[in-house]
């Protein structure tokens, strides 16, 4: 692991070879069931992720975006079988994940790890920094010194001096220090791909920077893959090579980030990329470039999801649910496609928001 | 009249008592303001921007020491009289928070909230009152305005709630409105509405507004004035243009410079080294000495002083001049 | 974003020198440490030791028979000769009646809480932890006991069992289980969806790791500060119980069945007859105190 050598062949982990995408995901739906009234009842069903596929590559960083309620955190947590999908299936580095002849849960979170939010909630307040990056590897199996040597260098690595800080508390350390203790632990089991669940969101904006650089360098150092999750588009745009946009469950675009940031096709894309603050006092929005909240992922709209905002909506969005598909009159490059999830010619086209 | 400053704040210093000794969250902030301008307080957690908010609406606990002036309409706000600061808070001075649904009562609907304060500060009849605040909500851009009068706080989606916190802040037409990151908390598509709705009440209006954000894009987006605060001090303040385009503080450069762009991907980002101080444990000379690339000697010993650049244009560095020539 | 290109670059200043933090001596030692820094923590400490060993050692301390009482020498007011407590409504000497009843009344405090510690908090970690099927059957159980009043309840279980001692550490037992599962079970299922638990989780830790290394510590602090407020309050209710007569049986000395029999005294002598309510009171109070200063002690963000 010391290597830093950037080839993903070296790795002695990598099964299916460089163009094995390193995570697939096919069609994960959850429903939680809302209990209510006398007899505590089930009365409604959130759709919180709806037939999300996704894949992600080997080293790059995918990075999901979308708004409160879209189910980005929960694809997140049913990634890491924190809970149990409805259905859906997962398949890393070619092995189906809990299928006969595939991986159990157990080697695929070995090799999956995540970063939560709230820094200090993700940390055990009883427990020095050291134990707490030093004990999964315990658990499974290292040795007490080899596990806080282990912890040791990967404090180094995320840049806290462990003679300083190894011995402190989560209430001793500022939130940016407590988040690359996270970054730390979540490294310690060696995994190949790191999922971010609105990992610099918390932090202040010039301690964000420093995480963000400190993970690019993670990245290189450690021959990682990325699963970014966030709402500031901002911070998914630098750091991601794809976007997947999400709305209400569902997955609406999904493409090479240029693409996506430049050439937005779902009219929800666009409004999201025109909602940006502009940081030009001379150039300030002017026009509203979406009305009303998102709505309640209990009984979703029935058809396509965002027709109940969607200016260009049709009598037809409301009856057939539409698939990702590359955008009208283009054709899909094979690789890295850009697809979008909708019906209308001329919401695709729509004019285009610069920002 | 001798001056036209709707507000006017002189050396406003909010000290909190504590066993360790005690803490100025709030060091001093001296600022006016115009008749319908906007100003931000731009910083990050625990730089006293929410604080000098709370200090200005008298809302701060009791262990906390409040010094200086704050000049409304001509009346120093800090020494009224509790019932005539009842009566200023909610009247001439008003506020919106970033919870609406912590300042909101949950037990009465939005109407009831609405009206109350109306019968509260103007003593007129609870059915004109409602009749006002009908029309708030209409102001505010509430669809079917008169079912949502009938609302509780919860049975509203967090966009709506904000617009209601607004409409409640409007009730006795403030001349200056207090925002504490009411946008923070808020999906991005959802809060660019409340800004947009935000700029075109005021300039409606003709409120002065002081806006507390820690985001850069926020403040560009609604500000006429930004003042960057630091470890409860002032460290900037200029026009928005000004303080965007060329910052004269190391500190507002270098929030500008680590604010994430899209536009800057593959490259790394400049950071502020090492994270924002302990109110508790300021650094004896300038607070962002420690962080500072051009700190010296001087810096780690003696706190600077404001240096007034122009009207509204100070600047608290030891090295504001040599930054600026450098920017030109 | 050309407006940011003329932007002077920060550059890094030197990073502050590193002071090394001696290993740190472990969570329960740090909590230990914190409490003998506290005054009164250790005031009240020191008291209830002194009470402690004042009825352990009361052979020792009170060298007259506290069931042994004379005619003549009937309700003595306090700094009598050879009763420097008085004595009682029957002659006994009350210095050895409060000595040797504070045995019998600290352990009605500290055994029914032990007990209902034990159950309680096992039953409030499963369910709190298990929550479903599992948790909802053990909180809808607690449930039944939650309607009635804590004092009925332990007069009607004493009333079923019969008087005595171990009946009414047995009632006061039962009493406590409920708001002790409570507790435990509020405590754990709060702690249980942190993320520091899910992060453990997602690194493939198993269940019952997971409970010891992360819960307990985590859990057990607010669970045990409840407990040693609960010991005062069985004090009083087992008081309670002498005093109807349903907890210790005469002539046994005990601070609550003192306090009955001395209450036709009240007018006679109103000090002596007050004393064993005075120790009702101080050893809950202390007791309280502790709670509270262990409260603080085990809260890490109040450290330093």
């Amino acid at each position: 692991m010391s290597s830093t050598t950037a080839q993903p062949t070296l790795d002695p982990r990598d099964r299916g070879g460089p163009a094995q995408p390193l995570l697939i995901v096919d069609e994960l739906t959850k429903h939680f069931p809302v209990y209510g009234g006398a007899l505590n009842r089930q009365v409604a069903t959130v759709h919180a992720v709806d037939g999300v596929s996704l894949s992600v590559r080997k080293g790059e960083t995918l990075g999901i975006v979308g708004e409160s309620g879209c189910g980005k955190s929960t694809t997140a947590r049913l990634l890491m079988q924190l809970i149990k999908p409805d259905s859906g299936r997962l398949i890393f580095d070619g092995d189906e994940v809990g299928a006969p002849g595939g991986i159990d849960v157990t080697s695929m979170r070995r090799q999956m790890q995540m970063v939560f939010q709230d820094s200090y909630s993700s940390l055990n307040p009883r427990m020095t920094m050291i134990d707490s990056i030093a004990y999964a590897p315990r658990m499974h199996g290292l040795s007490a010194k080899a596990a806080e040597a282990r912890a040791e260098s990967l404090l180094e690595r995320v840049g806290l001096h462990p003679r300083q800080f190894g011995r402190r508390y989560p209430h001793e350390l500022s939130g940016g220090q407590r988040q690359r203790v996270n970054i730390a632990r979540a490294l310690a089991l060696e995994p190949r791909l790191v999922i971010l669940d609105e990992a610099v969101s918390a932090l202040d904006k010039s301690v964000e920077a420093q995480v963000l650089n400190l993970l690019a360098d993670l990245k290189e150092q450690f021959n990682l893959t990325y699963l970014f999750i966030s709402h500031d588009l901002n911070v998914v745009e630098f750091i991601s090579d794809r976007v997947l946009v999400m709305y209400l469950g569902q997955v609406v675009e999904t493409g090479p980030v240029e693409d996506i940031y430049s050439r937005p096709r779902h009219p929800y894309t666009r409004a999201l990329l025109a909602s940006i603050p502009t940081l030009d006092p001379d150039r300030r929005t002017t026009v509203l470039p979406l009305t009303g909240d998102p709505p309640n992922p209990i009984n979703p709209p029935l058809g396509c999801r965002f027709r109940t905002r969607c200016p260009f909506a049709e009598a037809g969005c409301a009856e057939t649910t539409p698939k990702l598909a590359a955008p009208i009159g283009t054709q899909a490059n094979p690789v890295t496609p850009h697809l979008v999830a909708c019906h209308v010619a001329a919401a695709q086209q729509g004019a285009i928001h610069g920002h | 009249m001798a001056t036209e400053a709707a507000v006017d704040v002189r050396n406003l210093t909010a000290m909190f008592r504590r066993r360790e000794g005690d803490m100025a969250a709030v060091n001093g902030a001296t600022f006016s303001l115009a008749r319908g301008e906007v100003m931000t307080i731009l910083g990050e957690s625990g730089s006293g921007k929410s604080v000098t908010l709370k200090a200005m609406m008298g809302l701060l606990p009791d262990y906390a020491s409040i010094t200086g002036e704050v000049r409304v309409a001509g009346r120093d706000i800090l020494k009224l009289p509790p019932a005539a600061l009842a009566k200023a808070r909610g009247g001439e001075l008003s506020m919106i928070f970033q919870e609406p649904m912590a300042a909101l009562d949950p037990v009465y609907t939005i109407g009831e909230q609405i009206a109350e304060t109306i019968v509260k500060h103007e003593g007129i009849t609870y059915a004109s009152a409602m009749q006002r605040a009908l029309a708030l909500l209409e102001r505010v851009a509430i669809p079917s305005a008169a079912r949502r009068l009938k609302n509780y706080p919860h049975e509203m989606s967090g966009g709506m709630r904000q617009r209601a916190m607004i409409a409640l802040a409007l009730a006795c037409n403030p001349t200056v409105l207090l925002a504490d990151e009411p946008t923070t908390a808020l999906d991005v598509t959802v809060q660019i509405q409340i800004l947009l709705l935000l700029r075109e009440l005021q300039q409606e209006l003709g409120m002065s507004v002081i806006f507390v954000t820690h985001d850069v894009g926020v403040a560009a987006e609604i500000s006429d004035r930004i003042a960057v605060m630091y470890a409860g001090r002032f460290v900037e303040t200029g026009t928005v243009r000004e303080i965007m385009r060329h910052p004269k503080h190391p500190y507002s450069k270098g929030l500008l410079n680590s604010t994430v762009l899209g536009g800057l991907r593959g490259r790394r980002l400049e950071t502020i080294p090492g994270s924002p101080p302990s109110l508790s444990a300021l650094p004896r000379g300038c607070a962002f000495s420690p962080r500072c690339a051009q700190a010296d000697v001087r810096c780690l010993t003696t706190q600077p002083d404001e240096t007034v650049l122009g009207p509204g244009t100070i600047v608290r560095c030891f090295h504001a001049n040599t930054a600026m020539a450098e920017a030109i | 974003m050309s407006q940011f290109q003329a932007i002077g670059s920060i550059g890094v200043p030197s990073p502050p020198p590193i002071v090394a933090i001696p290993a740190s001596p472990g969570y329960w030692r740090s909590v230990w440490g914190r409490l003998q820094r506290d005054p009164v923590t250790v005031a009240v400490g020191i008291l209830l030791l002194t009470i402690f060993f004042v009825t352990a050692f009361a052979p020792l301390v009170a060298t007259q028979d506290p069931t042994t009482g004379s005619v003549i020498g009937r309700l003595q007011p306090i700094g009598s000769a050879g009763h420097w407590l008085g004595t009682d409504e029957t002659g006994r000497d009350m210095w050895a009646r409060l000595a040797y009843g504070g045995r019998l009344s600290l352990l009605t405090g500290v055994a029914p809480v032990t007990i209902s510690l034990l159950i309680g908090g096992i039953l409030g970690i499963t369910a709190g932890y298990a929550g479903g099927l599992v948790g909802t059957l053990i909180m809808r159980t607690m449930d039944v006991f939650y309607a009635f009043p804590s004092i009925l309840l332990a007069i009607a279980i004493c009333g079923m069992l019969g008087s005595g001692l171990f009946n009414s550490v047995l009632a006061l037992a039962l009493v406590f289980i409920p708001p002790m599962v409570r507790i435990s079970e509020t405590v754990t299922s709060q702690c249980r969806h942190l993320d520091f638990v899910e992060a453990a989780r997602a690194s493939g830790t198993t269940t019952s790791q997971i409970i010891r290394h992360h819960m307990l510590a985590n859990v057990l602090g607010p669970i045990l500060v409840y407990a040693t407020s609960l010991i005062s309050l069985s004090i009083i209710l087992s008081a309670g119980l002498s005093f109807l007569g349903l907890g210790v049986t005469p002539p046994a000395a005990e601070w609550g069945l003192m306090l009955n029999s001395l209450r036709q005294s009240i007018y006679v002598q109103p000090y002596v007859a007050a004393l064993p309510g005075l120790m009702i009171f101080v050893t809950s109070m202390c007791f309280n105190l502790t709670a509270d200063g262990l409260r603080s002690a085990m809260d890490v963000r109040l450290a330093h």
